[in-house]
Protein backbone atom coordinates (compact mmCIF):
# COMPACT_ATOMS: atom_id res chain seq x y z
CA UNK A 1 0.00 0.00 0.00
CA UNK A 2 1.53 3.32 -0.69
CA UNK A 3 1.19 6.92 0.90
CA UNK A 4 -1.76 7.76 -1.71
CA UNK A 5 -3.71 4.15 -0.75
CA UNK A 6 -3.19 4.87 2.78
CA UNK A 7 -4.41 8.29 2.57
CA UNK A 8 -7.85 7.38 0.73
CA UNK A 9 -8.34 4.52 3.09
CA UNK A 10 -7.52 5.81 6.20
CA UNK A 11 -10.19 8.85 4.85
CA UNK A 12 -12.64 6.37 4.45
CA UNK A 13 -12.40 4.32 8.00
CA UNK A 14 -12.30 7.56 9.88
CA UNK A 15 -14.87 9.33 8.68
CA UNK A 16 -17.13 6.06 8.91
CA UNK A 17 -15.82 4.81 12.62
CA UNK A 18 -15.93 8.68 14.18
CA UNK A 19 -18.65 10.41 11.74
CA UNK A 20 -16.39 13.01 10.46
CA UNK A 21 -16.80 14.34 6.81
CA UNK A 22 -14.33 13.14 4.69
CA UNK A 23 -13.48 16.97 3.47
CA UNK A 24 -12.38 17.87 7.82
CA UNK A 25 -9.27 15.09 7.11
CA UNK A 26 -6.66 17.34 5.96
CA UNK A 27 -3.09 16.22 6.40
CA UNK A 28 -1.81 19.20 8.11
CA UNK A 29 -5.33 18.88 10.55
CA UNK A 30 -5.06 18.11 13.95
CA UNK A 31 -6.21 14.10 14.07
CA UNK A 32 -6.95 14.27 18.22
CA UNK A 33 -9.39 17.53 17.50
CA UNK A 34 -10.69 16.43 14.32
CA UNK A 35 -12.12 13.08 15.46
CA UNK A 36 -12.96 14.49 18.78
CA UNK A 37 -11.23 11.67 20.28
CA UNK A 38 -11.68 10.96 24.30
CA UNK A 39 -9.70 8.16 26.08
CA UNK A 40 -11.94 5.45 25.03
CA UNK A 41 -12.14 6.23 21.63
CA UNK A 42 -8.33 5.56 20.61
CA UNK A 43 -9.21 1.74 21.77
CA UNK A 44 -11.77 1.84 18.60
CA UNK A 45 -8.79 4.01 16.68
CA UNK A 46 -6.41 0.92 17.48
CA UNK A 47 -9.40 -1.41 16.39
CA UNK A 48 -10.20 0.08 12.83
CA UNK A 49 -6.63 1.14 12.19
CA UNK A 50 -5.80 -2.43 12.50
CA UNK A 51 -8.83 -3.95 10.88
CA UNK A 52 -7.59 -1.46 7.69
CA UNK A 53 -4.06 -0.81 8.01
CA UNK A 54 -3.00 -4.37 9.59
CA UNK A 55 -1.10 -2.66 12.18
CA UNK A 56 -1.69 -2.13 16.16
CA UNK A 57 -0.25 1.46 17.47
CA UNK A 58 1.06 1.89 20.47
CA UNK A 59 0.05 4.68 23.17
CA UNK A 60 3.86 5.72 22.52
CA UNK A 61 2.72 6.22 18.83
CA UNK A 62 0.00 8.34 19.71
CA UNK A 63 1.75 10.70 21.81
CA UNK A 64 4.10 11.22 18.97
CA UNK A 65 1.40 12.33 16.31
CA UNK A 66 -0.28 15.58 16.06
CA UNK A 67 -1.81 15.73 12.74
CA UNK A 68 -3.35 13.27 9.93
CA UNK A 69 0.27 13.71 8.31
CA UNK A 70 2.03 12.35 11.00
CA UNK A 71 0.02 9.63 11.25
CA UNK A 72 0.41 8.67 7.65
CA UNK A 73 4.57 9.16 8.12
CA UNK A 74 3.92 6.74 10.93
CA UNK A 75 1.45 3.93 8.50
CA UNK A 76 3.97 3.84 6.38
CA UNK A 77 6.73 3.16 8.73
CA UNK A 78 4.98 0.65 10.18
CA UNK A 79 3.67 -1.04 6.73
CA UNK A 80 6.64 -0.95 5.20
CA UNK A 81 8.21 -3.12 8.56
CA UNK A 82 5.44 -5.52 7.70
CA UNK B 1 -44.23 12.17 56.19
CA UNK B 2 -44.65 9.16 53.86
CA UNK B 3 -45.88 10.79 50.18
CA UNK B 4 -48.36 9.77 47.25
CA UNK B 5 -46.43 8.91 44.06
CA UNK B 6 -47.49 9.16 40.85
CA UNK B 7 -47.29 7.96 37.57
CA UNK B 8 -46.32 10.99 34.75
CA UNK B 9 -45.08 9.30 31.95
CA UNK B 10 -45.09 5.93 30.15
CA UNK B 11 -43.40 4.96 27.08
CA UNK B 12 -43.25 1.12 25.27
CA UNK B 13 -41.10 -0.53 22.90
CA UNK B 14 -42.57 -3.91 21.98
CA UNK B 15 -44.23 -6.80 20.09
CA UNK B 16 -47.02 -4.91 19.93
CA UNK B 17 -46.12 -1.66 18.66
CA UNK B 18 -43.00 0.61 19.02
CA UNK B 19 -44.80 3.41 20.90
CA UNK B 20 -48.14 3.50 23.17
CA UNK B 21 -50.40 4.62 20.46
CA UNK B 22 -49.65 1.74 18.69
CA UNK B 23 -49.66 -0.28 21.54
CA UNK B 24 -53.09 0.56 22.47
CA UNK B 25 -54.44 -0.30 18.85
CA UNK B 26 -52.63 -3.74 19.28
CA UNK B 27 -54.17 -4.47 22.54
CA UNK B 28 -57.98 -2.92 21.74
CA UNK B 29 -57.70 -5.53 18.78
CA UNK B 30 -56.37 -8.10 20.46
CA UNK B 31 -53.53 -8.18 17.82
CA UNK B 32 -50.87 -10.45 18.51
CA UNK B 33 -47.00 -10.20 18.05
CA UNK B 34 -46.06 -13.48 18.18
CA UNK B 35 -44.12 -15.23 14.79
CA UNK B 36 -42.01 -18.00 13.68
CA UNK B 37 -38.44 -17.49 13.86
CA UNK B 38 -36.80 -19.87 11.09
CA UNK B 39 -32.96 -19.12 12.51
CA UNK B 40 -33.71 -20.37 15.74
CA UNK B 41 -35.05 -23.92 13.93
CA UNK B 42 -31.32 -23.85 12.30
CA UNK B 43 -29.40 -22.76 16.06
CA UNK B 44 -31.23 -25.94 17.82
CA UNK B 45 -34.55 -24.47 19.48
CA UNK B 46 -37.10 -27.18 20.55
CA UNK B 47 -39.88 -23.47 19.57
CA UNK B 48 -38.96 -21.21 17.11
CA UNK B 49 -42.03 -19.02 18.48
CA UNK B 50 -41.01 -15.57 19.70
CA UNK B 51 -42.24 -12.35 19.94
CA UNK B 52 -40.98 -9.44 17.54
CA UNK B 53 -39.59 -6.11 17.11
CA UNK B 54 -36.93 -5.02 15.67
CA UNK B 55 -33.62 -3.11 15.89
CA UNK B 56 -34.14 1.01 16.31
CA UNK B 57 -32.24 2.66 14.42
CA UNK B 58 -30.53 5.50 16.62
CA UNK B 59 -28.28 7.28 14.92
CA UNK B 60 -30.69 9.80 14.37
CA UNK B 61 -31.43 10.51 18.10
CA UNK B 62 -27.85 9.57 19.60
CA UNK B 63 -23.46 10.77 19.23
CA UNK B 64 -21.98 7.55 18.25
CA UNK B 65 -20.15 7.41 21.68
CA UNK B 66 -23.78 7.30 23.06
CA UNK B 67 -24.56 4.55 21.02
CA UNK B 68 -21.37 2.55 21.21
CA UNK B 69 -22.02 0.87 24.83
CA UNK B 70 -25.76 -0.05 23.78
CA UNK B 71 -26.73 -3.44 22.40
CA UNK B 72 -30.53 -4.46 22.30
CA UNK B 73 -31.73 -3.89 26.44
CA UNK B 74 -30.19 -0.61 26.55
CA UNK B 75 -31.27 0.17 22.79
CA UNK B 76 -34.91 -0.75 23.60
CA UNK B 77 -35.14 0.95 26.46
CA UNK B 78 -33.93 4.11 25.38
CA UNK B 79 -36.80 4.11 23.11
CA UNK B 80 -39.21 3.30 25.73
CA UNK B 81 -37.68 5.87 27.85
CA UNK B 82 -38.03 8.89 25.13
CA UNK B 83 -41.39 8.06 24.83
CA UNK B 84 -41.76 8.57 28.73
CA UNK B 85 -39.67 11.47 29.19
CA UNK B 86 -41.68 13.22 26.04
CA UNK B 87 -44.88 12.57 28.05
CA UNK B 88 -43.55 13.29 31.69
CA UNK B 89 -42.25 16.63 30.37
CA UNK B 90 -38.91 16.01 31.21
CA UNK B 91 -35.89 16.97 29.32
CA UNK B 92 -32.29 16.86 29.68
CA UNK B 93 -31.82 20.41 31.13
CA UNK B 94 -34.27 19.91 33.65
CA UNK B 95 -32.82 16.10 34.62
CA UNK B 96 -28.91 17.60 34.38
CA UNK B 97 -30.62 20.12 37.18
CA UNK B 98 -33.26 18.16 38.91
CA UNK B 99 -32.20 15.14 41.15
CA UNK B 100 -33.80 12.02 39.35
CA UNK B 101 -33.11 8.62 39.77
CA UNK B 102 -33.40 5.55 37.72
CA UNK B 103 -33.85 1.90 38.29
CA UNK B 104 -34.43 -0.52 35.25
CA UNK B 105 -35.53 -4.56 35.47
CA UNK B 106 -32.92 -6.34 33.46
CA UNK B 107 -31.53 -9.67 34.13
CA UNK B 108 -29.30 -10.61 31.06
CA UNK B 109 -27.01 -9.63 28.09
CA UNK B 110 -26.90 -12.67 26.57
CA UNK B 111 -26.04 -11.81 22.77
CA UNK B 112 -23.59 -9.12 23.77
CA UNK B 113 -21.55 -11.12 25.77
CA UNK B 114 -21.48 -13.98 23.21
CA UNK B 115 -20.79 -11.13 20.43
CA UNK B 116 -17.82 -10.16 22.54
CA UNK B 117 -16.60 -13.46 23.20
CA UNK B 118 -16.60 -14.26 19.35
CA UNK B 119 -14.61 -11.48 18.60
CA UNK B 120 -11.56 -12.57 21.42
CA UNK B 121 -11.99 -16.04 20.18
CA UNK B 122 -11.81 -14.96 16.17
CA UNK B 123 -8.95 -12.10 17.14
CA UNK B 124 -6.89 -13.39 19.96
CA UNK B 125 -6.42 -10.35 21.53
CA UNK B 126 -8.73 -8.09 24.21
CA UNK B 127 -7.38 -4.77 22.73
CA UNK B 128 -8.97 -5.70 19.57
CA UNK B 129 -12.98 -5.72 21.34
CA UNK B 130 -13.48 -1.53 20.83
CA UNK B 131 -14.56 0.30 23.72
CA UNK B 132 -18.11 -0.41 23.49
CA UNK B 133 -18.64 -3.48 24.48
CA UNK B 134 -17.96 -3.49 28.23
CA UNK B 135 -20.96 -1.63 28.51
CA UNK B 136 -23.15 -3.56 26.21
CA UNK B 137 -22.14 -6.92 28.40
CA UNK B 138 -23.07 -5.76 32.06
CA UNK B 139 -26.29 -6.39 33.27
CA UNK B 140 -26.72 -2.90 34.21
CA UNK B 141 -26.29 -2.00 30.36
CA UNK B 142 -29.69 -0.21 30.58
CA UNK B 143 -29.19 2.18 33.50
CA UNK B 144 -25.47 2.98 32.88
CA UNK B 145 -26.36 3.76 29.36
CA UNK B 146 -29.78 6.11 30.25
CA UNK B 147 -28.44 7.92 33.01
CA UNK B 148 -25.30 9.15 31.06
CA UNK B 149 -27.28 9.97 28.63
CA UNK B 150 -30.17 11.73 30.15
CA UNK B 151 -28.10 13.81 33.19
CA UNK B 152 -29.56 11.93 35.68
CA UNK B 153 -28.18 12.58 39.02
CA UNK B 154 -30.05 10.03 41.75
CA UNK B 155 -30.67 6.55 42.12
CA UNK B 156 -28.71 4.78 39.17
CA UNK B 157 -29.14 1.00 39.46
CA UNK B 158 -30.28 -1.91 37.89
CA UNK B 159 -32.58 -4.71 38.92
CA UNK B 160 -32.29 -8.26 38.48
CA UNK B 161 -35.56 -10.51 39.44
CA UNK B 162 -36.02 -12.56 36.59
CA UNK B 163 -39.44 -12.26 35.40
CA UNK B 164 -40.56 -9.68 38.18
CA UNK B 165 -37.29 -7.45 37.07
CA UNK B 166 -39.61 -4.75 35.95
CA UNK B 167 -42.01 -4.95 38.57
CA UNK B 168 -39.43 -4.77 41.44
CA UNK B 169 -37.90 -2.10 40.00
CA UNK B 170 -41.61 0.66 39.95
CA UNK B 171 -41.65 -1.04 43.71
CA UNK B 172 -38.58 0.22 44.93
CA UNK B 173 -38.82 3.21 43.12
CA UNK B 174 -41.94 4.19 44.26
CA UNK B 175 -41.06 3.33 48.25
CA UNK B 176 -38.11 5.13 47.19
CA UNK B 177 -39.90 8.05 46.27
CA UNK B 178 -42.82 7.62 49.27
CA UNK B 179 -39.96 7.84 52.16
CA UNK B 180 -38.94 10.99 50.58
CA UNK B 181 -35.64 9.69 49.30
CA UNK B 182 -35.84 10.72 45.80
CA UNK B 183 -38.33 12.97 43.97
CA UNK B 184 -38.75 10.93 40.23
CA UNK B 185 -37.38 7.96 39.54
CA UNK B 186 -37.34 6.55 36.16
CA UNK B 187 -38.58 2.78 36.34
CA UNK B 188 -38.90 0.25 33.44
CA UNK B 189 -38.03 -2.84 32.37
CA UNK B 190 -35.84 -4.42 29.38
CA UNK B 191 -35.82 -7.64 27.91
CA UNK B 192 -33.15 -8.73 24.56
CA UNK B 193 -34.52 -10.65 21.97
CA UNK B 194 -31.67 -12.23 20.09
CA UNK B 195 -31.44 -15.77 19.01
CA UNK B 196 -29.08 -16.35 22.22
CA UNK B 197 -30.47 -14.68 24.98
CA UNK B 198 -33.38 -17.99 25.24
CA UNK B 199 -31.65 -20.89 24.12
CA UNK B 200 -31.35 -22.14 27.37
CA UNK B 201 -34.95 -21.55 28.70
CA UNK B 202 -35.95 -23.44 25.17
CA UNK B 203 -34.41 -26.22 26.37
CA UNK B 204 -36.25 -26.57 29.69
CA UNK B 205 -39.06 -27.81 27.01
CA UNK B 206 -41.11 -24.61 28.75
CA UNK B 207 -41.99 -23.00 25.34
CA UNK B 208 -44.64 -23.58 23.12
CA UNK B 209 -44.50 -25.89 20.10
CA UNK B 210 -47.73 -24.52 18.67
CA UNK B 211 -45.72 -23.52 15.96
CA UNK B 212 -47.88 -23.82 12.70
CA UNK B 213 -50.29 -20.82 13.97
CA UNK B 214 -47.94 -18.46 16.18
CA UNK B 215 -50.78 -16.01 16.76
CA UNK B 216 -52.49 -19.23 18.99
CA UNK B 217 -49.62 -20.55 20.71
CA UNK B 218 -49.63 -18.25 23.83
CA UNK B 219 -52.87 -18.97 25.62
CA UNK B 220 -52.73 -18.20 29.14
CA UNK B 221 -54.91 -19.98 31.31
CA UNK B 222 -56.93 -21.88 28.38
CA UNK B 223 -57.39 -25.67 29.21
CA UNK B 224 -55.31 -26.48 25.94
CA UNK B 225 -51.99 -24.42 26.65
CA UNK B 226 -48.32 -25.86 26.24
CA UNK B 227 -46.05 -23.48 27.02
CA UNK B 228 -45.31 -19.57 26.83
CA UNK B 229 -43.98 -17.73 24.42
CA UNK B 230 -40.61 -15.82 24.56
CA UNK B 231 -40.89 -12.21 23.56
CA UNK B 232 -38.88 -8.89 24.56
CA UNK B 233 -38.29 -4.93 23.87
CA UNK B 234 -39.05 -2.69 26.81
CA UNK B 235 -41.52 -0.40 28.57
CA UNK B 236 -40.46 2.63 31.22
CA UNK B 237 -42.33 4.20 33.41
CA UNK B 238 -41.65 7.36 35.19
CA UNK B 239 -42.86 7.85 38.57
CA UNK B 240 -42.52 11.45 40.83
CA UNK B 241 -44.42 12.48 44.16
CA UNK B 242 -47.04 13.97 43.83
CA UNK B 243 -45.87 17.54 44.73
CA UNK B 244 -43.10 17.14 41.84
CA UNK B 245 -46.02 16.07 39.13
CA UNK B 246 -48.57 19.21 40.60
CA UNK B 247 -44.98 21.47 40.88
CA UNK B 248 -44.10 20.85 37.12
CA UNK B 249 -47.71 20.64 35.79
CA UNK B 250 -47.03 17.15 34.72
CA UNK B 251 -49.65 14.41 33.27
CA UNK B 252 -50.77 12.17 36.19
CA UNK B 253 -51.41 8.96 34.69
CA UNK B 254 -52.27 7.25 37.73
CA UNK B 255 -51.41 6.96 41.40
CA UNK B 256 -49.48 3.57 42.96
CA UNK B 257 -51.22 2.86 46.11
CA UNK B 258 -50.21 -0.59 46.36
CA UNK B 259 -46.66 -2.67 46.15
CA UNK B 260 -46.31 -6.44 47.74
CA UNK B 261 -43.19 -8.86 47.29
CA UNK B 262 -42.36 -11.82 48.60
CA UNK B 263 -40.18 -15.13 47.91
CA UNK B 264 -41.55 -18.19 48.12
CA UNK B 265 -38.48 -19.66 49.36
CA UNK B 266 -39.05 -23.20 47.20
CA UNK B 267 -38.60 -24.43 44.16
CA UNK B 268 -36.07 -22.45 41.68
CA UNK B 269 -38.73 -22.55 38.65
CA UNK B 270 -42.14 -24.13 39.84
CA UNK B 271 -44.56 -21.49 41.23
CA UNK B 272 -45.90 -21.72 44.91
CA UNK B 273 -49.24 -20.46 45.77
CA UNK B 274 -48.33 -19.45 49.15
CA UNK B 275 -45.36 -16.87 47.69
CA UNK B 276 -48.03 -15.51 44.97
CA UNK B 277 -51.04 -15.69 48.12
CA UNK B 278 -48.56 -13.44 50.31
CA UNK B 279 -47.73 -11.17 47.25
CA UNK B 280 -50.98 -10.38 47.25
CA UNK B 281 -52.25 -9.89 50.07
CA UNK B 282 -49.41 -7.40 51.00
CA UNK B 283 -50.14 -5.72 48.17
CA UNK B 284 -53.96 -5.11 49.19
CA UNK B 285 -52.59 -4.45 53.05
CA UNK B 286 -50.66 -1.90 51.77
CA UNK B 287 -52.49 0.15 49.89
CA UNK B 288 -55.37 -0.36 52.67
CA UNK B 289 -58.09 -1.23 50.07
CA UNK B 290 -61.06 -3.41 50.22
CA UNK B 291 -60.75 -5.96 47.48
CA UNK B 292 -63.77 -5.30 46.22
CA UNK B 293 -62.27 -1.75 44.77
CA UNK B 294 -60.32 -3.50 42.32
CA UNK B 295 -61.46 -3.12 38.66
CA UNK B 296 -59.18 -5.26 36.99
CA UNK B 297 -56.19 -8.11 37.05
CA UNK B 298 -53.44 -7.56 34.75
CA UNK B 299 -52.18 -11.34 35.66
CA UNK B 300 -48.60 -12.42 34.93
CA UNK B 301 -49.93 -16.10 33.39
CA UNK B 302 -47.53 -17.08 31.11
CA UNK B 303 -49.77 -19.72 29.38
CA UNK B 304 -47.43 -22.55 30.92
CA UNK B 305 -49.58 -25.35 32.61
CA UNK B 306 -48.55 -25.40 36.27
CA UNK B 307 -47.99 -21.56 36.33
CA UNK B 308 -51.31 -20.66 35.02
CA UNK B 309 -52.93 -22.75 37.32
CA UNK B 310 -51.40 -21.59 40.63
CA UNK B 311 -51.87 -17.68 40.18
CA UNK B 312 -55.63 -18.35 39.01
CA UNK B 313 -55.76 -20.27 42.17
CA UNK B 314 -54.06 -17.28 44.24
CA UNK B 315 -55.90 -14.84 42.16
CA UNK B 316 -59.62 -16.67 43.53
CA UNK B 317 -58.24 -16.81 47.54
CA UNK B 318 -57.45 -13.13 47.41
CA UNK B 319 -59.62 -11.29 45.23
CA UNK B 320 -62.68 -13.59 44.45
CA UNK B 321 -64.07 -14.68 41.19
CA UNK B 322 -65.53 -11.60 39.61
CA UNK B 323 -63.16 -9.28 39.20
CA UNK B 324 -62.38 -9.20 35.29
CA UNK B 325 -58.74 -10.88 34.53
CA UNK B 326 -56.90 -10.81 31.53
CA UNK B 327 -52.87 -11.69 30.92
CA UNK B 328 -51.57 -9.89 27.90
CA UNK B 329 -49.09 -12.08 27.16
CA UNK B 330 -51.77 -14.37 24.78
CA UNK B 331 -50.66 -11.08 22.42
CA UNK B 332 -47.15 -10.47 23.45
CA UNK B 333 -45.59 -13.60 24.66
CA UNK B 334 -43.25 -13.63 27.80
CA UNK B 335 -41.93 -10.20 27.56
CA UNK B 336 -39.80 -12.02 30.80
CA UNK B 337 -37.98 -8.83 32.54
CA UNK B 338 -39.78 -6.06 30.93
CA UNK B 339 -43.00 -7.87 31.46
CA UNK B 340 -43.75 -6.25 34.96
CA UNK B 341 -43.04 -2.83 33.56
CA UNK B 342 -44.67 -3.56 30.33
CA UNK B 343 -47.85 -4.55 31.67
CA UNK B 344 -48.42 -1.57 33.86
CA UNK B 345 -48.19 0.21 30.84
CA UNK B 346 -50.67 -1.68 28.98
CA UNK B 347 -53.26 -1.78 31.94
CA UNK B 348 -52.67 2.19 32.65
CA UNK B 349 -53.43 2.64 28.91
CA UNK B 350 -56.58 0.34 29.24
CA UNK B 351 -57.34 2.62 32.59
CA UNK B 352 -57.63 5.60 30.36
CA UNK B 353 -59.83 4.02 27.63
CA UNK B 354 -61.98 2.24 29.75
CA UNK B 355 -61.39 -1.47 28.38
CA UNK B 356 -59.99 -4.74 29.36
CA UNK B 357 -57.55 -5.86 26.83
CA UNK B 358 -58.39 -9.41 25.62
CA UNK B 359 -57.09 -12.71 27.43
CA UNK B 360 -56.66 -13.80 23.36
CA UNK B 361 -56.40 -17.73 22.78
CA UNK B 362 -58.53 -18.10 26.38
CA UNK B 363 -61.02 -20.87 24.39
CA UNK B 364 -61.97 -23.49 27.43
CA UNK B 365 -61.45 -23.12 31.00
CA UNK B 366 -59.62 -25.61 33.01
CA UNK B 367 -60.47 -26.59 36.65
CA UNK B 368 -58.64 -23.70 38.65
CA UNK B 369 -59.69 -20.53 35.26
CA UNK B 370 -62.80 -21.60 35.18
CA UNK B 371 -62.98 -20.18 38.95
CA UNK B 372 -61.49 -17.03 37.88
CA UNK B 373 -63.74 -14.41 35.65
CA UNK B 374 -60.48 -14.23 32.28
CA UNK B 375 -61.77 -11.83 29.53
CA UNK B 376 -61.72 -13.54 26.23
CA UNK B 377 -62.23 -10.39 24.07
CA UNK B 378 -62.42 -6.93 23.99
CA UNK B 379 -64.66 -5.62 26.68
CA UNK B 380 -65.44 -1.92 27.54
CA UNK B 381 -65.13 -1.52 31.14
CA UNK B 382 -64.23 1.33 33.60
CA UNK B 383 -61.51 0.75 35.00
CA UNK B 384 -60.39 3.28 38.52
CA UNK B 385 -57.82 0.28 40.38
CA UNK B 386 -55.97 -2.24 38.89
CA UNK B 387 -53.47 -4.61 40.04
CA UNK B 388 -50.46 -6.04 37.99
CA UNK B 389 -48.85 -9.37 38.98
CA UNK B 390 -45.20 -10.56 37.99
CA UNK B 391 -43.46 -13.41 39.36
CA UNK B 392 -40.09 -14.86 38.56
CA UNK B 393 -37.70 -18.06 38.57
CA UNK B 394 -35.88 -18.21 42.06
CA UNK B 395 -39.80 -17.63 43.36
CA UNK B 396 -39.85 -14.12 43.56
CA UNK B 397 -43.13 -12.31 43.43
CA UNK B 398 -44.19 -9.04 42.78
CA UNK B 399 -48.01 -7.47 43.18
CA UNK B 400 -48.54 -3.64 42.26
CA UNK B 401 -52.02 -1.74 42.86
CA UNK B 402 -52.90 1.52 40.25
CA UNK B 403 -55.23 3.65 40.95
CA UNK B 404 -56.78 6.15 38.90
CA UNK B 405 -55.51 10.13 40.17
CA UNK B 406 -57.53 12.17 42.27
CA UNK B 407 -57.05 14.79 44.55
Amino acid sequence: MNRAEIITTTKRFLSEEFEVDESLILPENNLHSTLDLDSLDYVDLVVVIEENLGFKPTSDDFKAIVTFNDFYDLAEQKIAVA
Amino acid sequence: MERRVVITGIGTYSCLGENTHEVLESLRLGRSGIIYDESRKEFGYRSCLTGFVKEPDLKPYLSRRDRLGMHEPAMFAYMSTREAMEQAKLDIDFLANNETGIIFGNDSTAGAVINTIDKVRERKDTTLIGSGDIFQNMNCTVNMNLSTIYKLKGINISLSAACASGSHAIGLGYLMIKQGLQERVVCGGAQEINLYAMASFDGLGAFSIRQDTPAKASRPFDRDRDGLVPSGGAATIIIESLESALQRNAPILGEIVGYGFSSNGDHISNPNFDGQFRSLNMAIKHAGMDVSEIDYVNAHATSTPIGDATEAQAIYEVLGGKVPVSSTKGMTGHECWMAGASEIAYSLLMMHNDFVAPNINFENPDEDSKKINVIPEYKEHKIDCFLSNSFGFGGTNSSIIVKKFKK
